[in-house]
């Protein structure tokens, strides 16, 4: 990660502190500093900033802080809970009008995404809440905007409801409607240009869909990357066209998107979704207590969890945690859960998930190469059967011998049982920290401040 | 002579230069407004030079999306200059400040334009690489119209092969500049593309050849091994070649734009960068920001939606640009 989190911030702060009985405003002010600059560091809105800082300095000067024996630990939490409040709740319903279909309108800048969430939206549309959509191509400006909806159109096997280029969005919008009317549709999905929020021809345009669509939602579609611009992008939006939610897209990316953050504090709208890859099946419901931890950077244990979840087996996910505990893992149930894993998807999209697994001695600055798995695999499968058992037997011939059979080189034999004996280490501190129980705690996961 | 006043001097002095500036003050008017009279407004505001000032200074850099760092030292180094020089009173600090700003892009004297190293008897391979949305293919469409009014043979290679639309993007723009393009179906080799591109362009006698890439977050390492590979099918094929691999980068970017121009220097030797859609902006102090941390030239700035809309960066003109105001005034 490119930037360091608040709780590495803090660190250094709490550091100075230490030996000291108490914590005095000073150190509080310090602390303060630091939550900011974090803040200003995953791009929140400078403004939204200030009012932040300014209310964790009210609370952090009570009693929480000063009187707390981790007053760090105190401060990351403090931060953590206001930040997963300001947020809101999780808000991933998705409005239905009196009368179908549902109008549904998607707006925004020039590159945020909206035509590949506009389909991803009808997938889930269709998937999770067994509904009949239309996708309508009213981006007429772009060149081959609307081939491309009509591709993800096909990708998809939905419907799209295109006019070419010549017409006029707010006929083509219109249209749309009352086929979907004659053909019974549920929902009804406008695919509108980017367009400058300042843009007032454009912006009048879609002013007028508004008026003639009459959409139950209005989602704003915005990169997760984007700057402090963000909030005027959002708010000049929200005054012209009163959105109902904003998705957040490209989050699968290493930004801390604190657009998020600003662009709730602005609007008081709610996020509903964010796009988390290139993949039509990518759009997740969203979390704010995640995002928090993103934003402050550290780490994302339950997507994680949740990832697990939903593609291992249960009873095999049991054994496993029963080994990971015990640490009796072995390279036989290494080779067992690659396949598992793969499933899961990239394996540093998954290492980024875990807090503190950037630092670790041996993982830092390792980056996975999903081809690895295969040679992973066969450096494994060259493995005697004991050798799998207990690594340790693995000598300097042994090793040589595993090479060759695998095709490998030494080197990367080396790595990989380097790897193996780290990531023993992680898992153990893993199961550590979910088990939850206090005494239990300490022996595990222990964030460096604590 | 303080080096502001030498910029003054040179965009006051010549009607050449003027119109130069003239073209920057107007793309650029939101980044000035915002930000010259929002400077102007913060040294009205405060009389005295006391901590709130550098506090409200620094929020002042910040929202023009200079990285976090870059303020941090420039404030930290102003702070210091100023208690050195006991300077008191806001409106002095007012050149000081933008002398320092000057100084991260200028080092004190003029910067020249970066002109795109382009091969004067035989083919030219410029690679564009960069995040999703960008604008990747709209900046090809204008430089390839640019580079056809110069009287250049251009050819087009629709390397983005992933994003659904991509290839019929770049053929519109192909059709709309009157330019050939080579493209294979949806899904293909991206490599296998370039390399074709590359081939066509020699049988034709083609001068400089336009290479699209599918847009890739810089975290995904095997996104980031493809536009490697790609790279190297045009290293061997030309051993000068690519003659410059440009990223493109959305002004409206946070501090991402950073990681993004880091890793793709890292996988394919980044010579210049275009900077898209600074016309929506108040920003602009992303310039500043890449500049300073990865020493990498803005070669174009994409300042609307027309084909006419791509400028080559003049450094001077836009650092004039962004102080004109207070220069003039």
């Amino acid at each position: 990660m490119v930037f360091e989190g608040l709780a590495d911030r803090l660190q250094n702060t709490i550091k100075k502190m230490t030996g000291k009985g108490k914590v005095s405003e000073q150190d509080v002010k310090e602390m303060a500093r630091e939550v900011r600059l974090a803040l200003l560091e995953a791009d929140v809105n400078f403004k939204v900033v200030k009012d932040f800082v300014k209310q964790i300095r009210e609370r952090a000067v009570g009693t929480e802080v000063m009187e707390s024996l981790t007053p760090g630990q105190q401060v990351v939490k403090i931060v953590k809970e206001e930040l997963t409040s300001l947020m809101g709740g999780e808000q991933s319903k998705i409005a239905v009008a009196d009368r179908p279909p549902t109008v549904i309108m998607m707006v925004g800048l020039q590159g945020a995404g909206k035509t590949t969430t506009t389909g991803k939206l009808a997938n889930l549309l269709r998937k999770k809440h067994n509904r009949k959509p239309l996708l309508v191509a009213a981006d007429v400006y772009r060149p081959a905007a609307i081939d491309q909806l009509k591709t993800v159109g096909k990708q998809l096997d939905i419907p799209v409801f295109a006019k070419g280029t010549d017409a006029n969005p707010v006929d083509i919008a219109e249209e749309a409607l009352a086929h979907a009317k004659e053909e019974h549709y549920d929902y009804v999905i406008i695919d509108t240009a980017g367009r400058l929020h300042i843009d007032e021809g454009l912006m009048g345009e879609l002013t007028e869909i508004k008026a003639k669509a009459d959409p139950a939602e209005i989602f704003l579609v915005v990169d997760a990357m984007t700057g402090q611009d963000a909030v005027n992008v959002a708010e000049s939006f929200d005054q012209q066209l009163n959105i109902t939610g904003v998705v957040l897209t490209k989050l699968d990316g290493d930004t801390r998107g604190g657009a998020a953050l600003s662009i709730k504090a602005v609007t008081e709208k709610p996020i509903k979704f964010i796009g988390m890859g290139e993949k039509l099946d990518q759009l997740e419901a969203f979390h704010p207590e995640r995002m928090a931890s993103r934003i402050l950077g550290m780490g994302d244990v339950l997507s994680l969890i949740e990832k697990a979840q939903e593609n291992v087996d249960e009873k095999k996910a049991k054994e496993l945690e029963e080994k990971m505990r015990s640490a009796s893992f072995t390279f036989d149930d290494f080779l067992d859960q690659m396949e598992q894993v793969k499933s899961m998807g990239p394996l540093d999209d998954l290492l980024a998930m875990i807090p503190g697994a950037n630092k670790m001695k041996g993982l830092k600055n390792v980056q996975f190469d999903d081809k690895q798995l295969v040679h992973v695999e066969a450096i494994v499968k060259s493995m005697t059967k004991q050798e799998r058992q207990d690594p340790s037997l693995i000598n300097a011939s042994r090793k040589k011998r595993i090479a060759q059979g695998s095709g490998r080189s030494v080197a990367e034999v080396n790595r990989l049982l380097k790897q193996f004996s780290e990531m023993k280490k992680m898992m153990k501190q893993m199961t550590g920290m979910q088990g939850g129980k206090k005494g239990k705690r300490k022996k595990g996961f222990n964030l460096p401040f604590m | 002579m303080s080096f502001f006043k030498k910029l003054k001097e040179k965009f006051t002095s010549s009607a050449e230069t003027e119109e130069v500036s003239d073209k920057y003050k107007s793309g650029l008017s939101k980044t000035r407004h915002s930000f010259a009279s929002k400077l102007n407004d913060l040294v009205a505001r405060y009389r005295k030079v006391d901590e709130e000032f550098f506090e409200d200074l620094e929020e002042l850099l910040i929202q023009a999306d200079v990285g976090v760092n870059t303020v941090m030292e420039l404030v930290e180094e102003l702070e210091m200059e100023a208690k050195r020089q006991n300077i008191k009173d806001a409106s002095d600090l007012k050149e000081l400040i933008s002398e320092q700003l000057v100084q991260i892009y200028s080092n004190g004297d003029f910067v020249d334009e970066v002109p795109l190293n382009l091969n004067q008897d035989g083919l030219s391979v410029i690679l564009f690489v960069g995040v999703n949305g960008v604008g990747k293919t709209t900046s090809i469409g204008k430089l390839a119209h640019q580079l056809k009014a110069d009287g250049k043979k251009v050819l087009l290679a629709a390397g983005d092969t992933f994003r659904a639309g991509a290839i019929e993007q770049l053929s519109v723009w192909a059709d709309r500049v009157g330019v050939d393009i080579i493209k294979h179906s949806e899904g293909s080799d991206p490599a296998a593309v370039i390399y074709d591109g590359i081939q066509a362009a020699r049988s034709r006698g083609v001068d400089v050849l336009l290479c699209d890439t599918a847009g890739r977050l810089q975290n995904k390492v095997n996104l980031m091994n493809e536009l490697n590979k790609v790279k190297r099918v045009i290293e061997r094929e030309i051993p000068q070649a690519p003659h410059e691999v440009l990223l493109v980068l959305d002004a409206t970017t946070g501090q991402n734009a950073l990681s993004q121009a880091k890793t793709f220097a890292q996988a394919t030797d980044v010579s210049g960068i275009v900077l898209t859609k600074l016309d929506g902006t108040a920003k602009g102090g992303i310039v500043l920001a890449i500049r300073k941390e990865l020493n990498i030239p803005v070669k174009y700035v994409g300042l609307g939606e027309k084909v006419t809309d791509l400028e080559t960066f003049d450094p001077n003109a836009f650092v004039y640009g962004l102080f004109a105001d207070m220069l003039e005034g």
